[in-house]
């Protein structure tokens, strides 16, 4: 039986990695590209949203390629996602493909069911086999987690734009291949250790202009799927990254395990900040609304008091849950002074309105910290912002206009322009 | 020198294409506006040869002498550009055509152009022809800001759609609204919706006038409910952009915000002088610290060269990214569209 998967993010290669030391043949659907967005858009309810399409342009991807059974997660809640599998079984079968599909619902305390998905996908092999590959799955998400994050720090730093990145995929695809939890962890420490120093060595090669102080710093909030697959989110950490921001997702996959698949004493603490991301939420959202929309509430309060600079929200386009929490977070923003920018994001790849929108706000969120930092003043240059961030030819940021008094008319006969005056009104 | 030159300012919009110069004291000089139709960088080099003419008409004023502040200027050759800056989606293409010395969002830049005028300005009511923007200022530093890029609903293509449905041009429109006494009620959510509305209204027999501030409130509703939804919009309120024209949405704006809505002479060209103020503020902080400031400006010479893009799916991965190159006079000026490195390298070398 040749299993697939959906695409998010790096966990194919985590998922390959369990199924295939289980004996399982897989076939990893393409990585979701403009194609596999057009399939899954033609076939999918147009009001589905939009990982739903991304999931379908996988299956299809995959099935096209031979693959015989589907393994996909469930969810509960008032979020679509737990209905997608039901509706991507009837999609496919309405297409003609006969793939089997074997939906892993989140346990919620009830393993039983779970283990039991997990028994009959392995072919009851032993039970010591089955942990064993789990074992070494949790090893290699742990790894490619820690990965993600010392790029998200290393980027806004490197001097040559892509050498990070470069280093991240090299990263990658030496766990990918590390056939033991030993090897797994030699290789991600040896690609961090890459990356900080393909980001750190050619910065530090740098001396031109003032130094630079303290990148900004982003936390990216909001739908899980949205927030972990770049292809979703057009990118968003490597745009960031390019403008000289550090970005922190609020959830990274190991965390999500931590808190929902790990027993106590090893998901302790990841329980721990659950119970606080609640809290944080308590004063403007008391009880779960589906996916992440508590969370997300949540994490942009707590962003606050772990001094990032700002907060990004994403979601995908008519996400309930999200909309919920979009409808709350100006608020969380206003009360606590945090700036949050709310993305709801599609199918479309016109890329110019989130750009600007990016830029706006890491405008926004530079300016704010010199006028707190008492910069601007003691610069003399009212609002002037940082050097560009490592040399990414990054612009001066705006500043306000040195000399606000209305200039005098200054004649211009062809044009007839008068200067700068308000209008006739 | 440096006080005599000129700063130019790019705003490439969706519908219009925006040229203006001011000077060192950040007064205009000059101004084009032209309609994008589709071709950028066409229109881009047309605004540029106008500008240039309008700066070459302008006579040498024997009355003031050099230095007191005005430009006397023969002919554009003498007139030292010291810094240029692009704004609006068509940024990037303006300033590898150009030679932008400031690459700039609308945001950004509108905050700044208005922010000169109205130096204590909290709201900017931005609307253009394909999307609109809100923008809330505290003590002259952006804190928010909103923008629609999706929907027609709030923005001028829903005027000059509904302007051509009732035969009116855009200008007849904005006189007509001020005549109404009993504006119809429209929706304003959807332009669908309001169209099925204004049909209706004027089946039965309502004036044109009324049809007309309806729809002008219409939009205004749906541009404080969308946009401005969940903001604190706080006077005082500038209103820019190519719609600030209309005195029917001015009208409705201040019925809505229950104040005055001051429109900025050049309201169309806010985003363009913006742009022009942020390339003369990065010139002042860059000689501030000591540092020379060499603007990449092209020349004005530059509308007659040959100028020609050229796109293409690149093959390297799944992503297929579609990668623009720019060509001037034959010689690759800029390229962009990747999501790696890939194609960069050359992107540095042809600045």
């Amino acid at each position: 039986m040749r299993v697939t998967f959906p695409h998010m993010g790096n966990i194919w290669i985590i998922v390959k990695t369990v199924l295939e030391d289980l004996g399982l043949e897989v076939l990893v659907p393409p990585r979701p590209n403009p194609k596999s967005l057009e399939a899954g858009v033609r076939h999918s309810p147009e009001f589905a949203c939009f990982p739903l399409k991304l999931n379908i342009g996988d299956f299809v991807g995959a099935l096209d390629q031979g693959a015989e059974a589907i393994v996909m997660a469930g969810g509960i809640g008032p979020c679509r996602l737990g209905h997608y599998a039901q509706v991507e079984a009837q999609v496919l079968k309405d297409l003609g493909y006969s793939a089997e599909m074997v939906v892993l619902e989140p346990p919620r305390g009830r393993f039983p069911q779970l283990w039991d998905k997990i028994r009959y996908l392995t072919g009851h092999r032993p039970v010591g086999r089955v942990i064993g590959a789990l074992r070494f799955g949790w090893e290699k998400l742990k790894a490619l987690d820690e990965l993600d994050k010392v790029l998200a720090l290393g980027r806004p730093a490197e001097a040559v734009r892509g050498s990070a990145a470069a280093a991240h995929r090299r990263a990658v695809a030496s766990v990918c291949q590390a056939a033991s939890i030993a090897g797994t962890r030699k290789a991600a420490r040896a690609g961090a250790e890459d990356i900080a120093l393909t980001a750190g060595a050619s910065s530090g090669s740098v001396t031109l202009g003032p130094p630079r102080s303290r990148p900004l710093r982003v936390g990216v909030v909001g739908e899980v799927f949205m927030i972990q697959e770049p292809f979703a989110n057009q990118e968003v950490e490597r745009r960031l990254g390019e403008m000289g921001v550090e970005t922190r997702r609020a959830l990274y996959l190991s965390d999500w395990v931590r808190m929902h698949l790990l027993p106590p004493p090893v998901g302790l603490g990841a329980r721990r900040r659950v119970r606080r991301i609640r809290e944080a939420a308590r004063p403007y959202l008391r009880h779960f609304v589906g996916g992440e929309g508590l969370d997300s509430v949540g994490e942009a309060v707590l962003h606050e008091s772990e001094l990032y600079d700002g907060v990004i929200h994403i979601a995908p386009f008519t996400c309930m849950p999200e909309i919920v929490a979009a409808s709350l977070l100006p608020e969380v923003s206003r009360d606590l002074g945090i700036p949050v920018l709310s993305l709801f994001l599609d199918e479309h790849t016109g890329e110019a309105g989130l750009v600007t929108r990016l830029e706006a706000f890491v405008d926004l969120l530079e300016r704010r910290r010199a006028v707190r930092e008492g910069r601007a003043d003691r610069q003399g240059i009212r609002l002037r912002g940082d050097a560009p961030a490592g040399g990414h030819g990054g612009h001066p940021v705006a500043s306000r206009p040195s000399s606000p008094t209305p200039r005098e008319a200054h004649g211009c006969p062809l044009v007839g322009f008068s200067g700068w005056r308000r209008g006739p009104r | 020198m440096a006080a005599d030159g000129i700063y130019i300012g790019v705003d490439v919009g969706s519908v219009t294409t925006k040229v203006a110069v001011i000077g060192a004291e950040g007064d205009i000089l000059a101004s084009a506006c032209l309609d994008t139709m589709g071709q950028p960088a066409r229109q881009l080099m047309t605004g540029l040869a106008e500008v240039r003419d309008q700066l070459a008409a302008r006579e040498p004023d024997a009355s003031r002498t050099p230095g007191s502040g005005s430009v006397p200027v023969a002919c554009p050759e003498a007139v030292a550009v010291l810094g240029v800056g692009t704004t609006g989606s068509g940024r990037t293409l303006a300033a590898a055509l150009v030679g932008g010395d400031v690459v700039k969002n609308e945001i950004t830049a509108h905050a700044v152009a208005a922010l000169r005028l109205i130096p204590d300005a909290r709201t900017i009511l931005e609307i253009g022809g394909q999307d609109s923007k809100v923008i809330l200022l505290r003590d002259g530093v952006v804190v928010d800001f909103a923008m629609n890029t999706v929907c027609a609903a709030g923005t001028g293509s829903f005027l000059d759609r509904q302007a051509s449905r009732l035969g009116l041009d855009i200008r007849e429109f904005s006189r007509l609204a001020a005549r109404s006494t009993h504006p119809v009620r429209i929706a304003g959510r959807c332009t669908v919706f309001a169209e099925t509305d204004m049909v209706h209204k004027q089946q039965v027999g309502h004036p044109v006038e009324d049809i007309v501030a309806g729809l002008c409130r219409a939009l205004v509703r749906n541009y404080l409910n969308n946009l401005a939804k969940g903001k604190d919009l706080e006077p005082p309120y500038v209103f820019q952009g190519g719609v600030a024209a209309n005195a029917g949405i001015v009208a409705a704006f201040e019925e809505a915000l229950g104040g005055p809505v001051f429109v900025p002479e050049h309201h169309a060209l806010m985003g363009a002088c913006g742009a022009a103020l942020l390339a003369k503020e990065a010139r002042e902080a860059a000689e501030a610290e000591g540092r020379t400031f060499t603007t990449r400006f092209r020349g004005f010479g530059l509308s007659d060269l040959d100028y020609r893009t050229r796109a293409f799916d690149c093959r390297g991965c799944t992503n297929e990214c579609e990668i623009v190159e720019v060509f001037l006079d034959g010689l690759l000026v800029a390229r962009w569209g990747g999501r790696c490195e890939r194609w960069e390298r050359s992107t540095a070398a042809g600045r």
